[in-house]
């Protein structure tokens, strides 16, 4: 081989490990990301039990409950169409509110109550999460509404 | 009136940004020596004319100018004026504006400093940057008018989002633009060089203080980004893998691999295409972090727009500027040989080690941060990645690369002799060992494998790094203050890995509900929550807990968290205290009323959590001392201080 095609050997053999090596990296976080689903995906049971899982959607105007004096909550995530009960021990993000958007990472307990271990709210309160804002259009149409949006800036 | 002015500057310098990159490209290739003379005044009236613009957005945020759709949706009169000033940045529009006028800065600073070079190499330069400017500048005007008008106008604004409300965040993101905007200068300095067919060493000489003080801003932008997470969203995060963040990290690694990379071409003439492709990689993921930050695809604190034309216009100002560069890369680059050759353990091939870590490490955050948009894009749902990806993965390449960092400091160039730096690694790394378990294993009683292994590589690169200078110091030679600043920047990593090692592996943490006279113990520190009283801000009420800290049943110190309500925005938000000190930070956040004075808090004790801030305060301290060094002011025969650039560079 001249200098010149071995360079560009090289050059390829070079691209060609690089692209492996980034595929592998995304295939691992592929692997050990977690799926996002609405209310209505765990309603039809598309989740197995006791597999961590993000459950994300609108806090139920008026289900958030506590039992006072513990840092236990209760509240219930909706996409409009079918509501998922959820339970937390722990202090919530600022942004918590009820009529508001909220992802949750946890897992379903066998009475179908999602025990979360993290709750996270936007810090944005003009932006909905994508997956959020899709989850919820699906459902929408049928019932009431959000709570009107904030104005858009 | 002071806005239309703005609006009418901006486009005097998308103008000028023309003419600077068609007489910076032609001037040189038609040999015209009035087109190149030419640039210089369209860089000036640039600079002139957006610092104007930039200028009337302050201007009308300041006075209130509720007419302006973007101070209407940012500020109010009720906001104190100095975050009036930083909402210019604060929002889309804005930051854009003040993207192009950085950029400007960093054009008129190459301008006045690189006059000893040869004319039409920096006329090629400022046509790059005309030309990234043209880009810039036509996005703003057409999808993101920074001095659009609200036709009725608006009595108030809406405010500025209260967790920007900060004075972490009105310096976090101008640090932030002027070092990935002053990557730039790099990659324009690549094309420049590719353009002309011919990179010698003296080229890498004149790059090298730029891209170091550009590093070295965007470390600095970091770390404050970092800091602001830590003390304002007061939940004792300072780095969440959030998209956002990944995407200035990746530039940060990219140019940590290029500033290395340069100094082996500055020195023995090598890497001389890996260096350029280096360049042109880096400012293309400073683009690409634009992108991502701007085009709505990633959700996050930090997104502030939600548009697609936007996004679409960036994808191809992006795909046009990485192509071109790119094509003119693999049809130039082979004419740039390096004749040299160097041996297996010299410090080249640590260099190039050092450089094939970076570059796994930045493919490992880019993986994770892109798998759930395409996995998104292909239809197949939605998925997030987390900590538990990067946690592990990036520590991969992370701890051989940290090994390397001490291995190599005692490398020499081009030839290779290990038998006589073996004794003083191996003398270091029974130091660094002996230390490293004395405090991992003694001190804070950790069992774990990381912790030990985190503290001992940090602790080896501070030993390491010290050896040459003191050695030096010793025999009365000079330290130059570019091995000064290598030296500073290297203990800044050894510091800051051992910090992170340490707060990480041994922090305590909890969540509480706490009636008033409860207490809570954290391993020696006892918090005692005493009361609440309500407190009145300029533009928020807030409730404040008294919290009583004792450190071995003697009293430590009193924390006074917030949780304080913005009336203007309708937000709730808790404002953390800290009790800080040497060895650990005391963090206490107040969540809500849970019923009968009882409140949600979460408690925290961080060990060495400063020398995080510390070790990153050095390594910026590090690149800005090594672009002290005259060596590189030698090379620019007329009396240029590449120091000062960093001095006018400031907004």
């Amino acid at each position: 081989m001249t200098p010149s095609q071995k360079r560009r050997l090289y050059m390829v053999l070079g691209i060609l490990v690089g692209v492996g090596v980034a595929t592998t990296f995304a295939l691992q976080a592929f692997k050990s990301g977690i799926g996002f689903k609405a209310p209505t995906e765990v309603v039809a049971g598309a989740v197995q039990q006791d597999k961590r899982f993000q459950l994300g959607g609108m806090v139920k105007k008026g289900s958030v409950q506590r039992v006072p004096g513990t840092l236990e909550v209760r509240f219930v995530v909706t996409d409009f169409q079918n509501d998922v009960p959820v339970v937390y021990r722990g202090v919530l993000p600022d942004l918590f509110k009820e009529a508001s958007g909220v992802t949750t990472n946890g897992r379903l307990d066998a009475s179908g109550v999602f025990q979360a271990d993290e709750v996270l709210a936007k810090h944005d309160e003009n932006y909905m999460p994508p997956a959020v804002g899709r989850a919820l259009k699906k459902g929408e149409s049928r019932l009431e509404p959000p709570a009107s949006p904030a104005p858009q800036q | 009136m002071i806005p239309e002015i703005g609006q009418f500057a901006m486009i005097l310098a998308l103008l000028l940004a023309v003419a600077q990159s068609f007489f910076g490209i032609a001037g040189p290739w038609r040999g015209n020596a009035r087109w190149i003379q030419a640039v210089y005044p369209a860089v000036a009236g640039q600079f002139v004319m957006l610092g104007l613009a930039f200028g009337c957005l302050v201007w009308s945020l300041v006075h209130n100018d509720f007419t302006v759709k973007l101070v209407a949706g940012h500020s109010n009169t009720a906001l104190p004026v100095y975050f009036r000033v930083a909402a210019a940045w604060g929002n889309h529009e804005g930051s854009l504006l003040f993207w192009v006028f950085v950029l400007s800065v960093w054009t008129l600073t190459v301008a006045a400093f690189a006059n000893s070079l040869p004319r039409p190499f920096v006329a090629r330069v400022l046509g790059v940057l005309g030309i990234i400017s043209v880009g810039f500048l036509l996005f703003s005007l057409a999808t993101s008018n920074p001095f659009e008008r609200l036709p009725p106008g608006m009595p108030d604004g809406v405010d500025l989002n209260p967790v920007l409300q900060d004075f972490g965040l009105t310096i976090h993101p101008p640090m932030l633009y002027v070092g990935y905007v002053g990557f730039s200068v790099a990659f324009a300095f690549a094309c420049a060089a590719m353009i002309e067919g011919k990179l010698d060493q003296t080229w890498a000489r004149w790059t090298r203080p730029w891209t170091t003080v550009a590093w070295m801003f965007l470390t600095v932008g970091i770390a404050l980004g970092a800091w602001w997470a830590y003390y304002e969203l007061g939940w004792g995060g300072y780095w969440a893998w959030d998209p956002v963040e990944n995407s200035i990290l990746m530039p940060w690694l990219l140019g940590t691999a290029l500033i290395h990379s340069l100094s082996v071409t500055d020195k023995r003439g090598l890497f001389k295409s890996w260096t350029l492709l280096l360049a042109i990689m880096t400012f293309s993921f400073c683009l690409l972090a634009t992108f991502m930050v701007r085009s709505g695809v990633l959700v996050s604190v930090h997104s502030f727009a939600a548009d697609p034309t936007r996004g679409i216009f960036i994808l191809t100002f992006l795909a046009l500027t990485i192509g071109g560069a790119l094509t003119l890369y693999l049809w130039r680059a082979p004419l740039l040989r390096s004749e040299a050759g160097f041996d297996v353990v010299s410090r080249e091939s640590f260099i190039l080690f050092n450089n094939i870590l970076l570059v796994i490490s930045t493919a490992v955050v880019f993986g994770g941060t892109m798998a759930p948009i395409f996995v998104d894009l292909a239809g197949l749902g939605t998925m997030s990645v987390g900590p538990p990806y990067f946690n592990v993965m990036f520590l991969l390449p992370i701890f051989p690369l940290l090994a390397l960092v001490s291995a190599g400091t005692f490398a020499r160039w081009k030839r290779g002799n290990l038998g006589e730096s073996r004794k003083r690694i191996l003398s270091t790394l029974t130091l660094a060992t002996v230390l490293g378990l004395a405090v991992m294993l003694g001190f804070y009683g950790d069992r774990s494998l990381l912790g030990p292994l985190g503290v001992i590589l940090g602790l080896w690169i501070i030993a390491s790094a010290l050896v040459d200078p003191i050695d030096r110091w010793r025999r009365g030679l000079s330290v130059s203050p570019a091995v000064l600043g290598m030296t500073l920047a290297h203990i800044g990593l050894g510091i800051l890995t051992t910090g992170i090692t340490v707060m990480e592996s041994d922090k305590l943490q909890r969540d509480v509900a706490l009636a008033p006279g409860e207490q809570v113990q954290l391993g020696d520190y006892t918090f005692k929550f005493q009361g609440t009283e309500d407190v009145d801000g300029p533009n928020y009420e807030a409730v404040r807990a008294k919290i009583e800290v004792l450190y071995k049943g003697r009293p430590d110190s009193i924390l006074l968290p917030e949780r304080r309500n913005y009336w203007v925005q309708q937000q709730s938000l808790a404002e953390a205290a800290l009790g800080v000190s040497w060895s650990r930070d005391l963090l206490a956040t107040m969540g809500e009323s849970v019923g009968g004075g009882v409140w949600s808090m979460r408690l925290q004790v961080r060990p060495l959590m400063r020398l995080l801030w510390l070790g990153s305060a050095l390594m910026a301290l590090g690149g800005l001392l090594a672009t002290l060094d005259k060596r590189y002011r030698r090379v620019r025969a007329v009396a240029t201080e590449p120091a000062q650039t960093t001095l006018t560079v400031q907004p």
